[in-house]
């Protein structure tokens, strides 16, 4: 990483007074999951289920990305840091990339982050790489649905507490 | 200077406002950083909603906008475009969905507001990133080359020559036609092969605005989309195109006698010599290999005996740059040699056959003029036809070749044809597969010709007799699977219906071409139901089998398809090509060349002076494979960079709580 994430002050990006960065005291834990999603399969599909009408948990928040095979792993990281408790990257099915062979480099590179961040102390679990193809709908609203549950099983990320980052 | 940004959030009649409160979320936004004007409407996409956005742009000098509505796979263009008209450029605009994603899946009102919310600071804080992009516009170059002269060559090259545009046609052999020539019948219409493919070459010949080239094979591919320059290398054919008249005397003269390739080995052919007289072009060709003058420098029969005196022993190598637009490529596909399934004993047993020796036993100029003769030059009384020869093998091929069925049927009712009722005909198959328009009627017809169909896969093809009426035949081993028992069957003759395959130099043409092969081998196209003929590289179509096994109407109709979407790009004459591809900073660049094995389009290469790798824009399709690598952060996609991912995610891991109404109060 050569660029150094620029350390933008979240107040001063938000003025409105109904955020605030901690959950209310009391209330039940609702998890900030962010989704790096494939234009062309998963998206697709997120777009189906909500033309569908399938009911999902509002925690995932989509960011549209041409391919998977375009996710730096430091996106990954940068989110976690950020505040969102888990990552999920969700492309085309193995073969079926847009852009032949995407999907695996995303993968390889998934796995691999995989390995090295538990020995940050962050739970392997909060990294997610599925495959959800334009067609298939339900099985976006089932991915969040279940995703989002591993995660309120897991309680929220306390990245102040890890070691060495 | 700051950006100015406005944001307009949309209700799209109740579909967002029935869930979410969108009055709300354009509140939250006016108070986000950079904010200049955030608005609610019931319907964006409306003319008025529209009219509003380009007002503002040119009112309150908003530099940025961000619309928070449906789904961008279905605004965007036209969000961008009222920016456009606004006097912004239409990258500096970013759209998020409240829809799809929010108001239609989340049930809770005031969870759907405060993720509209988070999904909108997203938006907004991403758009802040943003850069002005300008798409460039390319001409394309109105010639096309057409690389194989089969069926699927052919079609695909007079179908873009009748249009106006000429077209380069570049065959490796010394005649065009490719395997439909070497067919005697077409199933189902049992028309001969010859009388429907040789007017087609003809017209080829006779087409003003088609180049023709034979002995010639494409070496080098350079440009991009609109813009190629193909080098073609010409062997030469030792004999003068001009003066030839293809009277054919120099075959008659020639004494030098090799095996056929264009007979599948069963008959001889002259060092001199052509497929057949209907060959397009017309003139001979002298094999250098086999040529007596050519090898040991005596001879010369052909140039003594040769009236119009078209003999040119000292023909050289000749390369060609030809300046084209788009390419279509038509190669074509190999016959699986069935020597590896060593069980069937081609090569071993004189008997056994290939299907398409058998063709050629079949054709009126083949070896036998025709007439299905064994090696004795006497009748089989039976023929053993063996399907899924290398097809449907995991061993071999895991696909289904699509034609051997068909074929199969074909010879069962030549042989009947031929040799008469008497003749037995014994089909061993797996399933049968006769799915095309009126594949099935000929399958009955067939069934009713008294044909023996067995269930099974042979285990092996034998000469080992076991009983008195076996000796001195061919024995077909296999479990009829129907039955569920063993059967033994003895013949006089088999024919393997082998597998159509890629070409064996397949991944050498996809090399030079710059275009991906499938697991199969054969060229992979971009998608496989709705971009069959199109490949992953802008400006390179498929045509025929060289992208799957196809049979005659389909290889016809894909090279139709495949010629049609050439002309589409050179009849605009023009392509755009999205600035939305990767961009490598050489200030960052370390030159390590790792996105170089990375990029599946070979749009990256290195610059040996500077040490840096470079993006050739035309090229790129913006995947981000190398953006996602880049060690150094050197390699970045437009308009999905760095800053504005970070940008983005800064906005949507914000904890927008959810503000639920007071039990009783109107909500709004």
């Amino acid at each position: 990483m050569t660029e150094k994430p620029r350390e933008e002050n979240m107040q001063e990006l938000i003025v409105t007074p109904e955020t605030q960065s901690e959950p209310m005291p009391g209330a039940a834990f609702e998890p900030a999951i962010v989704a790096f999603v494939c234009n062309w399969c998963t998206y697709t599909a997120a777009d189906l289920a909500g033309t569908s009408r399938m009911v999902q948990s509002p925690n995932v928040r989509l960011v549209r990305m041409m391919c998977t095979g375009m996710v730096d792993p430091k996106y990954i990281i940068k989110a976690l840091l950020g505040g969102a408790d888990a990552v999920l990257i969700s492309g085309c099915h193995p073969g079926d990339c847009h852009y032949i062979n995407g999907n695996y480099k995303a993968r390889r590179r998934v796995k691999l982050l995989m390995e090295i961040l538990p020995r940050f102390g962050i739970d392997s679990r909060r990294i997610k790489l599925t495959w959800v193809g334009a067609s298939e709908g339900n099985e976006f609203a089932a991915t969040v649905n279940r995703f989002t549950a591993e995660i309120k099983e897991l309680g929220p990320i306390d990245t102040r507490r890890l070691p060495l980052l | 200077m700051p950006s100015r940004i406005g944001v307009y959030v949309c209700h799209c009649g109740t579909n967002i406002a029935g869930r979410v409160d969108s009055e709300g979320v354009a509140r939250f936004a006016s108070g986000l950083k950079n904010v200049a004007v955030a608005r609610d409407y019931k319907f964006m996409c409306s003319d008025p909603g529209q009219d509003m956005i380009i007002k503002d742009i040119r009112e309150m000098g908003l530099t940025r906008v961000v619309v928070a509505s449906c789904s961008p796979r279905l605004h965007e263009k036209t969000f961008q475009k009222t920016c456009q008209r606004g006097g912004l450029n239409p990258f500096l605009f970013q759209m998020t969905c409240i829809r799809e994603h929010c108001s239609w899946v989340v049930a809770d009102p005031a969870e759907a507001t405060a993720k509209a919310k988070t999904l909108v600071a997203g938006a907004v804080s991403r758009v802040n990133e943003h850069e002005e992009l300008y798409s460039r516009v390319e001409a394309v170059h109105p010639d096309v080359l057409v690389v194989g002269g089969g069926i699927a060559g052919i079609q695909a090259a007079l179908d873009i020559a009748r249009s106006g545009h000429k077209v380069h046609l570049v065959e490796r052999g010394p005649s065009i036609g490719g395997h439909m020539t070497q067919f005697d019948k077409t199933f189902p219409t049992l028309d001969c092969a010859a009388c429907i493919s040789t007017p087609k070459m003809v017209a080829v010949a006779q087409e003003p605005n088609i180049n023709l080239m034979t002995m010639s094979e494409v070496v080098e591919v350079k440009g991009y989309v609109g813009n190629y320059t193909a080098r073609i290398r010409t062997r030469p054919r030792y004999i003068n195109e001009d003066r030839c008249t293809g009277c054919g005397l120099c075959m008659e003269k020639c004494p030098k006698s090799v095996p056929s390739e264009f007979e599948e080995g069963l008959g001889k052919r002259k060092a001199v010599h052509r497929n057949s007289p209907q060959s397009v072009p017309n003139t001979p060709v002298i094999d250098a290999a086999s040529c007596i003058y050519l090898v040991k420098g005596k001879c010369g029969a052909c140039k003594q005996n040769c009236p119009s005196e078209a003999i040119d022993f000292e023909q050289q190598e000749s390369f060609l740059d030809v300046q084209v637009g788009t390419i279509v490529l038509a190669t074509g596909f190999d016959i699986l040699d069935p020597t590896a399934l060593s069980q069937y004993g081609f090569g071993r047993y004189p008997e056994v056959y290939t299907g398409l020796q058998f063709e050629r036993l079949n054709n009126a100029v083949g070896p036998t003029g025709g007439k299905i003769l064994m090696k004795n030059g006497q009748p089989p009384e039976s023929v053993a036809i063996i399907h899924c020869v290398g097809s449907r093998d995991k061993a071999h091929h895991e696909y289904c070749s699509r034609v051997c069925c068909m074929y199969a049927l074909k010879y069962d009712h030549l042989i009947k044809d031929k040799i008469g009722h008497q003749a037995r005909v014994f089909n061993f198959y797996i399933d049968m597969r006769c799915f095309g328009k009126g594949y099935e009627e000929f399958y009955r017809r067939v069934q009713e010709e008294a044909v023996s169909f067995i269930r099974g896969r042979p285990s092996e093809v034998t000469d080992q007799a076991r009983s008195a009426e076996e000796e001195g035949k061919l024995i077909v081993v296999a479990e009829d699977t129907l039955l569920g028992r063993p059967v033994r069957v003895a013949v006089d003759m088999v024919v393997l219906c082998t597998a159509m395959q890629a070409r064996h130099d397949a991944s050498e043409v996809a090399r030079v071409f710059g275009i991906s092969q499938g697991q199969d081998g054969f060229f992979l196209e971009e998608h496989p139901k709705l971009g069959p003929v199109s490949t992953a590289t802008d400006g390179i179509f498929l045509a025929g089998t060289c992208q799957g096994p196809k049979d005659i109407p389909d290889a016809v109709a894909h090279a139709s398809g495949g010629a049609g979407q050439a002309l589409s790009l050179a009849a605009r004459g023009e392509v755009s090509i999205s600035p939305t591809v990767s961009w490598i900073n050489p200030d960052i660049c370390i030159g390590c060349k790792m996105c170089v094995g990375l990029c599946a389009y070979s749009a990256i290469e290195f610059d040996e002076r500077r040490k840096v790798c470079v993006i050739n824009e035309a090229m790129c399709k913006g995947c981000g494979s190398c953006a996602g690598h880049c060690p150094s952060g050197a390699a970045q996609v437009r308009h999905f960079n760095e800053k504005q991912i970070f940008a983005e995610l800064e906005g949507l891991s914000l904890r927008v709580q959810p503000v639920r109404q007071p039990a009783g109060a109107d909500a709004t």
